[in-house]
Parts: C-alpha cells; sequence; structure tokens
C-alpha cells in the first residue's frame, strides 16, 4: 500500500508558518519526534479538493539549506531526503513573508532549485498592504516558476486557492533537472532574491509604523526594563489569583469523587488505594492544572505577539554579564513553565558551549511542576496578607522563590562559563519580527496540547509513583502489639529513617525525607505524597476530612517549610529533565554534572535558609 | 577601503534614525559562522540600513532595520559594517 503522499511546509523563521500549518490542518495535529533527534516533529492531515488526503509536516524555520543548529538539518534533510524515518515529500509548501520579500525569497529560491513541486503561500499580504507594500503576484509567479498564492493565515484567507494549486501539483510528474547543480553563493542568491523582490514591488511607501511605535516604547532604554519586570511581575501575581476559583471547582470535584467511591466500595484494601492512593495522590496534582495553564498562557501570548524577542534584546547585556547572550533569555523563560521544551528550545542557541551552559542552568528556572509545591507550602506557612496595594505576601514570597532561581542560575552560568564551558561567546544576532496580535485559536490550541501533555503525566508517571509510594508505605503492616506509628514498619517508612540523618541538618524531618523519594520522578508528586504519608499516619477520624495544608501547619516548623521551597528552588527532581539534557548532550556526562551540582546547590542553601530561619527565630 | 568612501563610518557610529547604506562589510574579520548569520540576516553592500535602538545598558545590543527587517546585534559585530549616510533624504 502506498503511503499517502507528503507534503512539505518550509520557509523562513517568522513568515507565519505555524499559523499556516493550523490554518491548514485546524486541530487535526500529530505532535511526535524524528528518531534520533529531539527536533519535534508535527504533522497534520488534510484533504484535497478531490478527496486525496494528504500529510502535511512544518519544519522548523530556517534561513537557508545551510543548517547551524539540529533543527535546521532536521529541515535540509527532510526536503533532500535523506532524514530517517521520512519519506520524500511530493510536494513543498514555501511560506514567505510578503513584507520581507528580499529576505525570505533567497531562501524560496534556493527551495525552488530543488526541482521538487513548490507552491509558494505569499503570507502576512495584509500586514504588507497596511505597511504600504504592493506586490505583483503574477510578476512574481512568472519569476520564481511556480505559483504564488496570497495568504492571510491567521484570518484563514487563500487557504483554499492553496490547497487547490498543491492538488495540482501533487502526482505531476516533474523531470529532475538532472546535472544541474543549484547555485550555492548567498551572496549571488541574496542578489537575485533583491532583484525579483524589487521586480515584484509595484509600491512602497512607509514601514512598519505600528511595529516601530510600540518598539520605541518596549524597546526605550528606561521604560523597556520597567516595562519587562511589570510584565512578569503581573505574570506571576495573576497566575497565583485568576486560578483560585477553578482549582476550587476542581477540589471539590475530587472530594466529590472520593467520597462517592468511599460510600460504593466495601473499607478495605482496594478502597484504601483507590482513595487514598489513586484519587488522593493523582487529585493532588491535578488541581495545579488552571495554574500551569495561565503561566503557559503567559509565555504564548509573549512568543506569539513578538515581544519575546524584544526582552531577549533588553536582556542581552545582562546575560553577557555572566557568559550568555539575549538567545538564552527564551528557553530560559519557556523553562518556567517546564524545563523540557525550555531545553529542547536551547536548540535555536548555535554557539554550543552557550547551550550547554543554558541547558545546564534551565532546571534553576522555576517550572511550573514546583507551583504544585510552592503553592501548598506558601498556603500553609505564609498569611494571605496584603503589604501593598494589590500586592499580597503570598504573591511576593512566590516571586522571591523565582527571583532566588533566576539568581541562582545567574551565579551558576558565570562559574559555569569560567571553568566547564570555558571559551569565547559568538555573540547574539536576531531577527526582530514584527508585533503580532495573537490568535486566540493558536494559544488554545497550544494550551490544549500543554493540558494533555500535563494529564497525560498525571495518569501515567505521577499516578504510578503514588501508587507505589502507597504500597510502599502501606506495607509490611505492623505487628499487632505495635506501639509505634504504622508508618515505622513500612518498607518507605524505613527507607526515609535511613535518608533521615542526612537531610536532618538543613531541618527536614521525617515525612520530607519520604516524599523526597518519589519526588525524584516529578517534583509535584512531593505533594501527593505529603498527601499520601499524611492520609495514612492520621488518625482517620479525626483528619480524615482536613486539606493537606492544615494538617502541614500542625507539623512543621516555619523554618523547615521555609528550607523546603529552597530546597525545590535548586533540587533537580525531575526525570523528564534529566532525560532530555542526555538525549540533548548525547550522553551521560552532562546530566550526572548537573544533578551533582544541583543538589549540593539545594542542600546548601536549603541548609542556609534553615539555620538563617531559625538564628532569627521564625 | 572604508577610508576611501566619503562620509563612511562604522554602523556604531551611526546616530539614531539616519538613514544610511552599507557600504562594506569586513566579513574576514567575523568568524565564519558570524559572517555567515548577517549574511542571511539581510546584511549585504549597498543594502538600505538605519540604526532604531540600542540596549538599555551600554547601550548594546542595538537593532537596526536592514532591508525591510529589523535585526538586533551586538555592537562589536556592528564595528565590522561600514555605512555611508544617505544624504538625499
Amino acid at each position: 500500500m502506498n503511503p499517502m503522499p507528503l507534503v512539505a511546509l518550509v520557509g523562513n523563521p517568522n513568515a507565519g508558518k505555524s499559523a499556516l500549518f493550523n490554518a491548514l490542518t485546524g486541530a487535526r495535529q500529530k505532535v511526535g519526534n524524528y528518531p534520533g533527534v529531539t527536533v519535534e516533529r508535527k504533522s497534520g492531515r488534510i484533504a484535497l479538493p478531490d478527496g486525496r488526503p494528504v500529510e502535511l509536516v512544518d519544519l522548523p524555520g530556517t534561513y537557508s539549506l545551510d543548517p547551524s543548529s539540529p533543527d535546521e538539518a532536521v529541515t535540509r534533510d527532510v526536503v533532500l531526503g535523506t532524514q530517517t524515518g521520512e519519506r520524500l515529500p511530493s510536494a513543498l509548501i514555501v511560506v514567505v513573508d510578503a513584507t520581507n520579500l528580499d529576505n525570505h525569497l533567497r531562501f524560496t529560491l534556493q527551495l525552488i532549485a530543488l526541482g521538487m513541486p513548490v507552491v509558494v503561500a505569499l503570507n502576512m499580504i495584509d500586514m504588507a498592504e497596511r505597511d504600504g507594500l504592493r506586490i505583483d503576484v503574477e510578476r512574481l509567479s512568472r519569476e520564481l516558476g511556480v505559483p504564488v498564492v496570497p495568504t492571510v493565515a491567521v484570518r484563514r484567507k487563500g487557504i483554499d486557492t492553496l490547497v487547490a494549486e498543491l492538488s495540482a501539483r501533487i502526482g505531476a510528474v516533474m523531470v529532475l533537472r538532472a546535472g544541474h547543480a543549484p547555485e550555492t553563493d548567498f551572496t549571488v542568491l541574496q542578489r537575485q532574491a533583491r532583484a525579483i523582490a524589487a521586480a515584484a514591488t509595484i509600491e512602497e511607501h512607509g514601514a512598519r509604523r505600528f511595529t516601530h511605535a510600540i518598539d520605541r516604547v518596549a524597546l526605550h532604554p528606561i521604560v523597556g526594563p520597567v516595562l519587562l519586570a511589570g510584565l512578569m511581575f503581573v505574570m506571576f501575581q495573576a497566575v497565583f489569583a485568576w486560578s483560585e476559583a477553578p482549582i476550587g471547582w476542581i477540589e471539590s470535584l475530587i472530594l466529590a469523587f472520593q467520597n462517592f467511591v468511599t460510600a460504593s466500595l466495601p473499607e478495605g484494601f482496594v478502597r484504601g488505594l483507590i482513595v487514598e492512593g489513586v484519587i488522593g495522590g493523582v487529585g493532588a496534582v491535578v488541581v495545579f492544572l488552571p495554574q500551569i495553564l495561565f503561566l503557559f498562557l503567559f509565555i504564548l501570548l509573549l512568543e506569539a505577539s513578538g515581544y519575546m524577542v524584544r526582552a531577549a534584546f533588553l536582556m542581552d547585556r545582562l546575560m553577557a554579564r555572566v557568559g550568555l547572550s539575549g538567545r538564552a533569555f527564551i528557553p530560559l523563560l519557556s523553562s518556567f513553565a517546564c524545563a523540557v521544551p525550555g531545553i529542547m528550545a536551547t536548540r535555536t542557541i548555535d554557539d554550543p558551549r552557550d547551550r550547554l551552559t543554558t541547558i545546564l542552568i534551565a532546571p534553576l528556572m522555576t517550572c511550573s511542576a514546583r507551583l504544585p509545591v510552592y503553592a501548598v507550602i506558601i498556603g500553609a506557612f505564609i498569611p494571605a496578607r496584603e503589604v501593598g496595594p494589590g500586592i499580597g505576601l503570598q504573591g511576593l514570597v512566590l516571586f522571591g522563590l523565582y527571583v532566588g532561581g533566576i539568581f541562582g542560575a545567574m551565579a551558576a552560568a558565570l562559574l559555569l562559563r569560567r571553568t566547564v564551558t570555558k571559551g569565547a561567546s559568538h555573540g547574539f544576532m536576531m531577527e526582530m519580527p514584527q508585533y503580532q496580535l495573537p490568535l486566540w485559536r493558536d494559544v488554545v490550541l497550544g494550551l490544549w496540547q500543554r493540558a494533555l501533555i500535563f494529564l497525560k503525566r498525571a495518569g501515567t508517571i505521577i499516578l504510578a509513583t503514588t501508587v507505589v509510594l502507597w504500597l510502599l508505605l502501606t506495607f509490611p503492616k505492623p505487628p499487632e502489639n505495635a506501639t509505634a506509628p504504622a508508618i515505622d514498619y513500612s518498607i518507605a517508612g524505613q527507607v526515609a529513617n535511613g535518608l533521615t540523618p542526612v537531610v536532618r541538618p538543613i531541618g527536614f524531618n521525617r515525612d520530607i525525607a519520604l516524599a523526597l523519594i518519589p519526588a525524584m520522578a516529578a517534583r509535584e508528586v512531593a505533594v501527593s505524597a505529603l498527601g499520601t504519608v499524611y492520609a495514612i499516619q492520621g488518625d482517620v477520624e479525626a483528619e480524615g476530612q482536613r486539606s493537606l495544608i492544615q494538617r502541614l501547619q500542625g507539623r512543621w516548623s516555619l523554618p523547615t517549610a521555609l528550607a523546603f521551597l529552597v530546597w525545590f528552588v535548586f533540587a533537580p527532581q525531575c526525570i523528564s529533565t534529566i532525560a532530555v539534557v542526555r538525549r540533548e548532550t548525547n550522553g551521560w556526562k552532562w546530566p550526572g554534572f548537573m544533578v551533582g551540582y544541583l543538589f549540593v546547590l539545594a542542600y546548601v542553601a536549603a541548609g542556609l535558609t534553615f539555620w538563617l530561619a531559625t538564628a532569627l527565630g521564625l | 577601503m572604508s577610508s576611501g568612501v566619503p562620509n563612511g563610518m562604522s554602523l556604531n557610529q551611526l546616530p539614531l534614525r539616519q538613514r544610511a547604506r552599507i557600504v562594506s562589510v569586513d566579513w574576514d574579520g567575523l568568524a565564519q559562522h558570524e559572517a555567515r548569520r548577517l549574511r542571511e540576516l539581510g546584511f549585504d553592500e549597498g543594502v538600505a540600513i538605519e540604526l532604531l535602538h540600542h540596549g538599555p545598558m551600554g547601550r548594546d545590543p542595538i537593532a537596526c532595520r536592514v532591508g525591510r527587517m529589523t535585526v538586533a546585534l551586538r555592537r562589536a559585530h556592528a564595528a565590522a559594517i561600514m555605512v555611508e549616510p544617505d544624504t538625499r533624504q
């Protein structure tokens, strides 16, 4: 059987490729990975007008077929048909930004020269008109020798025409230009591109007034940084404030579910496992879905609007001080959502040493998985009062934890850049795209994909670890005449007892030692682990309905709670992160190094916090 | 070569919002990958250029319009780009 034809979507960065991909495929997308490399493979199905299905694959944006990063190498290998695990595309859709023909046509010329069927999507044609640019589409098509379809991907304009043109090209017999070596001289191609752009441009006046007007404020030497700091602050306050109500709904849903199961099952092992282990453990993590989604919402909006690159611009000099570039700011900011996509985003950094340093410090950015831990501890120990108009103390402490992570990361980068990743830096060169109003459809799609990934984690790794922990905490059962708490007899209790002397100096008790073990799999498990520990330990009659927060308040001192928070700022407690670092650095050397240095950092920082807080009499 | 150009100056010395044209780029003075990236971003002899912004600290990096694109780069690299202010505006 013939697999359905493959069509690749190719283009420069910032050509609006992803928006066009979304417009063409709708929500019918599959996100996977290319074998052997960690480059994301995004594909979807489209139906041609005659009913034939076609698989569309969205390739990483690149400036030329001369790759300078693993992402760009995949784009080259797919269009040349040399990528393992991918068949040769039957046609290419080349996406060009109509406002930036000079530059984008160069890559288009390179692609056309490959000799496979090509349709050019002249995207963002509305923006070009707004900029006072009029383009002769027929002339452009004639100069390039391929069909050109004007599109506005974000408003789904021109999509049908594009698909119709594509349909006419797929299956058509192409004569490969044998013996014709494609022009490779960069300058020659660039000048050809400029000549074609000039020929196809009928009229040109004004330029990007809108973007320039915003940039005058956003990149202003004083207003710009203030605006950036304000945006970050609002983002973290909002994550806490806006998610309060939805968290309440999820909590009552979980409780209702637990009550339902308790009422419908006979008392015993199975009921305990389901109510405390499964629903309790997974529920404790699912509750944080709203906060995680709000954080991703901000990051997606900053990314889609074009502001992220401005933030990189403002931060470059500061990053240069610790031996990095502004480019590292984007992966690091993404790491606030999750270090895994953050570390994968370092592939856009072409300097290998810059990239390695960024990977090693990315886990120090407070990821969303830490939020559940922070939220529980802050909720239990930090009073919810206002310290200023609209500024809550809880939000302020949370902000402080984020800042702590950032300073830790900067100090680590400074040190790494002078020792293990020593060498000259490549600097900072980046295109600044036009500002755009993010499309709700694309943002919602992005959030949906993130929510699915999170829930999948909750349903697999988190479910498995909480169930295993529950079993380890429950067995073996204490003897009949036991005097000590039941937990002391369990396997987990005994392991934790062994670990306790190690963590006691930094203020951690046995329960914390117990929670740290499963939290190696994923940080947020610490919360469900504590929930499970206290559910088993507690007198069910008296404490059954008390929340984890109330239980913690009675058991931990404030210095212990603060030390626990600081531990989570630094500790490398996430298997997925370690795995992705191994993949990205091709070996165990760097993830091993990372885990080692982060544990030392976490231990020392948590210890300092505990001793200081105790000395201050907190 | 740049000394032979009337009003020749490096991109670093160009005043903000002064339209100019690139007269020469010291490609050999740049590392190979830096030169390639600059070319990819549209830097070439004869292209219109305008300095738009500089960074908040030490006026570094800079953002400039190159052709129809806005590009951010550091002053260390901008020093390799010689420009000639446009007197026709």
